[in-house]
Order: structure tokens, then C-alpha cells, then sequence
């Protein structure tokens, strides 16, 4: 285990301009019984994924608030990660036979981390399957342990949640990010959305020149309507699917499309999708293609914020952050309704929900006839992400749990 | 200006969201639902949901009706579980026993419907209540518009619209601290009216901000010296 330190601190104050005075002041009103009180928080990478995204902003908040939090990362040789990475995909739902000698290897860096970390916080919360063995060396007298799972359950592989289910209800609570991903266990389960910090390089206000100079730089017009979608090239994503309904709204707009994600040249799956995207977008030069760099949220955030309408034509998701991301910069959504996208999309309220490749490109082109509609629905789903979506919010829920599991019972 | 003897205190609140063992793939499982989940799950798709919703000044009630309409294709059923004003009840009790009378009636005149499957699930959750004192208190009614300024929207949701459930009156928090502690009944009848479907947290406050400066003004002029007496 290595214990995290964080470079880039942003003031609690500073999000005073984005939630209101009222709404920071309530966190510090909340944290005032948790001062000094001990809470780690411990998943499997510092840097990468979502959940060391959301640690990196959650952990310098709690600790402005006087909590003495530590942010710890499980270390492992690559026989852990291969199968962890494994394990995850099979919770998903993927296809997979875990042998014997899978369970020891998890087993045995679970021990081994458990050797070298202080496990004997007040309240302990455990990120995603990784480090959920930890939980077998909770030391007798510490006091809460919290799983908290940011993966889609609904239909995991039953071996590795049979082995992954001899752990979690010894845990004193979970949390996960919709009701569907949930599981029946003895224990209490509770509901946390995924977040978005508003401060962060890829959700802050941007300069309008700095937009136009990424879209020049990737040659996209600005003059004409532009459909992004941003996520990497997975099938599960459906780029080639998002390519016909583009090609179905062309028939009736001179727009574009841009499909933007990290760099596809180390994930030979992502590379042979990305291979497929470009065969379909074959022959128009409306289609850009893009492998960002594997961290670009300036360019990211460029191109929502570029964007006509943001498209997130999911065939499955967990809890799918990008249309957050969108919503947040004020940008109608078209969106598949799976996994926590109907969270954030309301339908004909904060965006549009669709459920196939003509339902995508019928909801598109509804929305560029009727842009004062697209506003409206982008407004709204700007207040709903404000409402529930910000890393503040998700700060407010971690406090309200330790209060609650803290009180006398 | 009046000062009252007792002030009014700001509270926050903070909820947590539990995920229930129940969910309804169609009405038969919803009405079974509604009778037998929790109050807690009860406040959580009305009370809470309203709040973290509030934004929403169309067609946006409740989670029954959200759910009955995006997910059961259900459009009346919808309206007549939005049409139940929350405001109306002062007890979890009186409101779950009209959601279940609204779902009854619904079934009886469209059995056809019972159990038709809908799109989705409907997840019965609950909500855990944390609330905190402030640190801030009002005795005089600049101090109360200062107060009512400055707090967050959970903290305006709660002494504004959950109150009901904690007063067991048809009233808030607000109001009853104004007719009771400063004796401006009318003011707290104005306030008590305003619409909180067709307002969102942030403009049914400033209406309440413009009621409360209003009536400033005209304290400030009945104690302004006459021009005449003055002489």
C-alpha cells in the first residue's frame, strides 16, 4: 500500500461560485462532529478510472474539513492486476472461468496489503472488488468498513461473485451508484451517484478561443451543427452504432460528428473497434475520429463544449459520468437508456432517451429542428447535475453516512 | 420591529438514500409495494424526491408518477399520482393510504393493466434523515430574511415543505414561526401559499424574500415620523 499525497488542491471556497454560499457552509456545518475523526479510503490505482478521478477532489475537500482522511492504493504484482482486471470484467457480466489458482493469488495480495497498512481507521471505505478481501483483517476493535462497489452487478459472472460474496457481508454497509446494481445481502446498501468535479480542467469554463483553436486543430467547422460522443472506442459504447444514426440525421442536416476517446494503440480490443469505427466512417470527411491522448480534459471539455448535441449511445453502462459532464456545460443529451443514464436523463425533462439506432437519430434530428427545446432541456439537466451530480454532493452523502453509522446506536 | 421571545433556528439536513429489498416490475407489485414499504420510502419518492427534483416546475410530482409514466406507458395513472399535493398531508399515513387508493381505482377500472410489464423497474428506496443546527438564529424579521438568504436548499426544502410531517399542521416552519413568535398572520398565510410544483427551491425563495421585504417596508414606514407631527 502507498498512501496518496495531492498535489492539486482546489479551496472548499472556491465552489462557493458554483453551488452558493448556503450549500458550502451546510458541508462545514455537517463535518463540524467529524473533525479529527479518522476515515481511509483505499482502491487500486491513484491515477486513471473514475474512482481515483473522484478520490483526487474528495479527499483534499474532507481533509479542508478537518477529517483526518487518508487516501491509500493497494499495491500488487501484474498475476493481481490480470486477474482483478478479470474479476471486473466477469462482475460486468463478461464470459469467464476463474481457476483455483486466481482466488489465491487475489488471496495473497490481499494478505500481503493487510501487512502493511493501519486498517484501524474509525471508518474504512473499500473502493470496488480489488481490495474487498481486506475486510478479513479488520482489526477487532475498529469501529465502521464500508464496501464501496462503482461497478454495474445487475448480472455478474456468479463464480467470482459467489467468491467476491464471501467478503461483503462482513462489511458493515455498501454503497453502490444505482438501485438496479445493488445485490440482496444482509447488510444495509446504500445509494451514492457518481460525480463530477465543476473546478476540474474537464468541467471548468474555458475561453472561447481555446475552443475554436482545438477544433481547428482537429479541423471540425465550427459554423456547422456538431454531434459528439466522447468515450472510448468499446463496442460496448457502440461507435459504429452512433455512425448510423449520424448518417440517418444527415440525410436531413448538414452536421457532423465527432467521436472522441483515449488512445486505442495499447487495448488491441479498443484498436480493432476503433478499425471498425473507421471503416464506417469511411468516405466522409464530416466524421472525425479521434484517440486523445490518454489525459485530455482540457481537449475534452473543449469538444462538449463545442458540441450541438452530445450523443452516448451506450449498449450497457455503469453510470456513464460523460453525460454529466455534458449536461453540466449545458448541452442537450441523446443518450441509450441503460445502466445510470435514466439518473441523469429525464426523459423530455434534463434530455432525450433513446433505445436504438433510429431512435438515436429520429431524437437528434427532433432536437435541431427545435433548438429553443434543446435549450430548455439542457438548462434543466445543467440544475439537476448541479443538484445531485458535483463532487460536492458526493461529499455530503460520505459525511452523512459516517454521521449515521457513527451515532450512538 | 417586533423581536420575538423565541427565535427562530435554522436547521440543515442531510439525507442518505438506502436502496430497499423492493422493487415493481408492474402495477399488481406496485400496489404491493406501497403497502408495505416503509414511511421512510414513502417520504423518499414524495417528500425527498420533490427536493432533489425541484427544478423541475413541469409535470415533475413524484416518483410514482414519474415511474408510471416513462416506465408503465401509464399516462393517467400518472396524473392522478402527480395530482396528490404533498402540501395536503401531514402524515406519511394519509399519504400512502391515498397513493395506494389512486393505484386500486386505476387497477379496478383497467385490469387489462395489472400486469402489463413495464420498461423498467420501480427501486423502493428510503431516506435516512440527518439534521444539524445552523448556527444561525433569527429574533427580528430582518435577521429571519437574512437567515432564510443564506441557507442551502435542503435546509429551505426542510423548514419549508417536510415541516408539515414534523408540525402535523398544514403549515411550514416559516409561517408558523411568523403568525406564532411575530404575530404576522397575514404575511404567514401568503408564504404557506406559495406553489412549490410550479416553483423551483430557488424562485418559491426569492418570492418568499420579496413577501418578507414588503412587509419591512411597510414597518418601516408606519414607524417613520409623520411630516405633520414633526412640526
Amino acid at each position: 500500500m502507498s498512501t496518496i499525497q495531492i498535489p492539486s488542491r482546489i479551496p472548499l471556497d472556491d465552489y462557493s461560485s458554483v453551488i452558493g454560499a448556503g450549500e458550502v457552509a451546510e458541508l462545514r456545518t455537517l463535518a463540524n462532529p467529524l473533525v479529527g475523526r479518522a476515515v481511509t479510503m483505499i482502491n487500486s490505482t491513484a491515477v486513471g478510472g473514475g474512482v481515483a478521478e473522484i478520490l483526487n477532489r474528495l479527499v483534499p475537500l474532507a481533509e479542508e474539513l478537518g477529517i483526518n482522511i487518508r487516501w491509500e492504493v493497494m499495491t500488487g504484482g501484474e498475476d493481481f492486476f490480470e486477474v482483478t482486471k478479470a474479476f471486473h470484467n466477469a462482475l460486468h457480466g463478461a464470459p469467464y472461468h476463474p481457476q483455483p489458482s486466481h482466488f489465491e493469488i487475489f488471496r495473497a495480495y490481499t494478505e500481503k496489503n493487510a501487512k502493511r497498512l493501519r486498517l484501524d481507521s474509525e471508518f474504512t471505505v473499500i473502493h470496488d472488488p480489488q481490495p474487498a478481501g481486506l475486510i478479513s483483517y479488520r482489526p477487532q476493535n475498529s469501529n465502521h468498513w464500508i464496501w464501496r462497489c462503482h461497478i454495474d452487478l445487475s448480472h455478474p459472472n456468479p463464480a467470482v461473485w459467489n467468491f467476491l460474496d464471501t467478503y461483503v457481508p462482513h462489511y458493515d454497509a455498501a454503497i453502490f451508484s444505482s438501485p438496479e446494481f445493488a445485490k440482496q445481502l444482509p447488510i444495509p446498501q446504500y445509494l451514492f451517484h457518481p460525480a463530477i468535479d465543476p473546478l476540474s480542467e474537464k468541467n471548468r469554463d474555458l475561453p472561447p478561443e481555446f475552443i475554436l483553436d482545438v477544433l481547428a486543430r482537429y479541423g471540425i467547422d465550427h459554423l456547422r451543427p456538431i454531434l459528439t460522443q466522447i468515450s472510448r472506442f468499446d463496442r460496448l459504447k457502440d461507435p459504429v452504432g452512433v455512425i448510423r444514426a449520424y448518417r440517418i440525421v444527415r440525410r436531413y442536416f448538414d452536421c457532423q460528428l465527432v467521436l472522441a476517446g483515449g488512445s486505442a494503440s495499447d487495448d488491441p480490443e479498443g484498436a480493432a473497434v476503433l478499425k471498425e469505427a473507421q471503416v464506417a466512417a469511411e468516405g466522409d470527411p464530416d466524421i472525425k475520429l479521434l484517440e486523445l491522448p490518454a489525459w485530455a480534459p482540457l481537449e475534452v471539455n473543449a469538444l462538449q463544449r463545442a458540441s450541438t448535441i452530445v450523443i452516448q449511445k451506450s449498449l450497457r453502462e455503469g453510470f456513464g459520468l460523460t453525460v454529466s459532464e455534458a449536461l453540466w456545460k449545458k448541452k442537450p443529451v441523446v443518450a441509450s437508456a441503460v445502466g445510470g443514464i435514466p439518473t441523469q436523463i429525464i426523459h423530455n425533462h434534463t434530455g432525450l432517451l433513446a433505445h436504438s439506432v433510429e431512435g438515436t437519430a429520429y431524437q437528434v434530428r427532433f432536437l435541431l429542428s427545435h433548438p429553443e427545446i434543446a435549450g430548455r432541456l439542457a438548462e434543466r439537466g445543467h440544475q439537476h447535475v448541479k443538484e445531485n451530480f458535483l463532487i460536492t454532493q458526493n461529499l455530503k452523502r460520505y459525511l452523512t453516512l459516517f454521521l449515521k453509522l457513527g451515532m450512538p446506536s | 420591529m417586533n423581536s420575538a421571545e423565541t427565535p427562530f433556528e435554522f436547521f440543515t439536513v442531510a439525507y442518505l438514500t438506502r436502496i430497499g429489498n423492493q422493487s415493481a416490475g408492474n402495477l399488481e407489485e406496485l400496489l404491493a409495494g406501497l403497502e408495505q414499504c416503509s414511511d421512510a420510502s414513502i417520504f423518499h419518492h414524495t417528500f425527498q424526491t420533490l427536493s432533489s427534483h425541484h427544478f423541475l416546475t413541469e409535470g415533475f410530482s413524484n416518483d410514482f408518477a414519474q415511474w408510471a409514466l416513462a416506465e408503465a406507458n401509464r399516462d393517467a395513472l400518472a396524473e392522478q399520482f402527480a395530482a396528490l399535493d404533498i402540501r395536503d398531508y401531514t402524515s406519511i399515513a394519509a399519504l400512502r393510504a391515498d397513493l395506494c387508493r389512486v393505484l386500486r381505482d386505476f387497477i379496478a377500472a383497467f385490469p387489462q393493466f395489472t400486469r402489463q410489464e413495464a420498461l423498467d423497474r420501480f427501486y423502493f428506496c428510503e431516506s435516512l434523515e440527518v439534521t444539524a443546527p445552523f448556527a444561525l438564529q433569527a429574533a427580528t424579521l430582518n435577521e429571519f430574511r437574512d437567515g432564510v438568504a443564506s441557507i442551502s436548499h435542503a435546509s429551505f426544502h426542510f423548514h419549508f415543505v417536510t415541516s408539515r410531517l414534523r408540525l402535523q399542521l398544514r403549515t411550514n416552519d416559516f409561517s408558523h414561526w411568523l403568525a406564532d413568535s411575530l404575530g404576522l398572520t397575514s404575511l404567514a398565510d401568503t408564504i404557506n401559499r406559495i406553489d412549490i410544483y410550479t416553483n423551483t427551491l430557488d424562485t418559491a425563495r426569492s418570492k418568499m424574500l420579496r413577501l418578507v421585504d414588503r412587509e419591512r417596508r411597510k414597518h418601516e414606514h408606519d414607524s417613520d415620523p409623520q411630516p405633520n407631527s414633526a412640526r
